[in-house]
């Protein structure tokens, strides 16, 4: 079920590997700018966070603000993960905004930027999400669940500053985690 | 029957619960609510057990530490008063470059606004260090918390989360 369609060669340009940033860093903390859909350097931003997301074992998101820029815009893709019922296949999207948010669920997450760490957060099951596609600017609702649901929330969370760390559900829902890809179950 | 308060602690190997439980047993201590958890490489116990005297568990556990490995306390304690009201639960997420004094801030303030901590759990992972307490607040404390948090943790320079904690009851 796809509520759109669209694909990272949409956006015209090639993108670029580049570093994530780790916490502690002054930019995963800020709220990210709106950004402008159709500006050349965000659609560079956009090819960018898919070309990185592709190369990072396990990355099933990533948001600009992982990349160093305080913006809101992230990319994800779920395809093939075990967890995933509704999947969009790999997208892009600019100023996103939740909706709709039901069926309230725990889950493990881990996260690109907090890499020794994963945590037990309460996300949406099913979510409803606005927002604007890169390059063309075009308005989306985005309805899914599941694992794409998580790992939209997660994403849309860094565009906000947040971590998952400021969410997880006790003093005992942090761990350390031994090896980076642990069975792709982390959502980042 | 005493009521008695003990520690251990020492560096992490195969059989640390298993010889200090035993030894308890041999003695009729009966371990009753208890936290053991590693704590970069050194395994620590805190727990609280009933039976013998503290002089008889001392006795108990003394052996274990023949080797210089293991350090531990035991001390009689009370038992539990009734439990008193507990308030709201909260919970609070702190996360932050690493630097002497976040949990002392943090925590002060948190005792200021009438909030009890009932677990604290911290992490240093390189130059992330993470706090996640579970509190419990007097009813209508927590906006005047959120904000003197905030302030606090600007001051020490990391980032806080006041949220409300949400039972999993089924």
């Amino acid at each position: 079920m796809s509520d759109f369609t669209w694909k990272p060669e949409l956006l015209g340009v090639d993108g670029r590997v580049r570093p994530v940033v780790t916490a502690p860093a002054t930019v995963l903390s800020g709220v990210g700018d709106e950004v402008d859909p159709f500006h050349p350097e965000v659609v560079q931003l956009a090819a960018d966070l898919v070309a990185t997301m592709r190369v990072s074992p396990g990355c099933v998101g990533l948001a600009a603000p992982q990349l160093g820029v305080s913006a809101q815009m992230f990319v994800v893709d779920v395809t093939e993960h075990p967890k995933a019922g509704t999947t969009h296949g790999t997208f892009v999207l600019c100023n996103a905004r939740i909706v709709e948010a039901s069926r309230w669920r725990p889950g493990r997450e881990g996260c690109m930027s907090v890499p020794d760490l994963t945590g037990d957060v309460k996300r949406a099951g099913r979510i409803v999400v606005e927002a604007v596609l890169p390059g063309t600017g075009e308005p989306v609702t985005l309805t899914t669940d599941a694992f794409e649901a998580r790992a939209l929330q997660h994403e849309i969370d860094h565009c906000a500053g947040k971590l998952f760390l400021d969410r997880v559900a006790g003093a005992h829902a942090i761990y350390q985690r031994k090896v980076y890809l642990e069975a792709r179950t982390n959502d980042q | 029957m005493h009521e008695l308060a003990i520690t251990v602690i020492g560096p992490d190997r195969t059989g640390i619960v298993a010889d200090v439980a035993e030894a308890l047993s041999g003695v009729g201590a009966n371990l009753s609510d208890s936290t053991m958890t590693r704590l970069r490489g050194h395994f620590a116990m805190t727990l609280i057990c009933t039976g013998p005297s503290a002089e008889a568990v001392e006795k108990a556990l003394a052996p274990l530490t023949s080797d210089g490995g293991l350090l531990f306390t035991v001390r009689a304690v009370q038992p539990e008063a009734d439990a008193a009201a507990r308030g709201e639960p909260y919970l609070v997420s702190v996360h932050g470059a690493d630097r002497l004094g976040i949990v002392a801030a943090v925590t002060r303030v948190v005792a200021g606004a009438g909030g009890n901590i009932t677990d604290l759990t911290t992490r240093l992972t390189g130059p992330l260090y993470v706090l996640v307490a579970e509190v419990d607040l007097p009813a209508g404390a927590a906006a005047g918390l959120q904000e003197q948090l905030a302030r606090a943790a600007d001051e020490v320079g990391v980032d806080v989360t006041l949220r409300r904690a949400e039972p999993e009851i089924l």
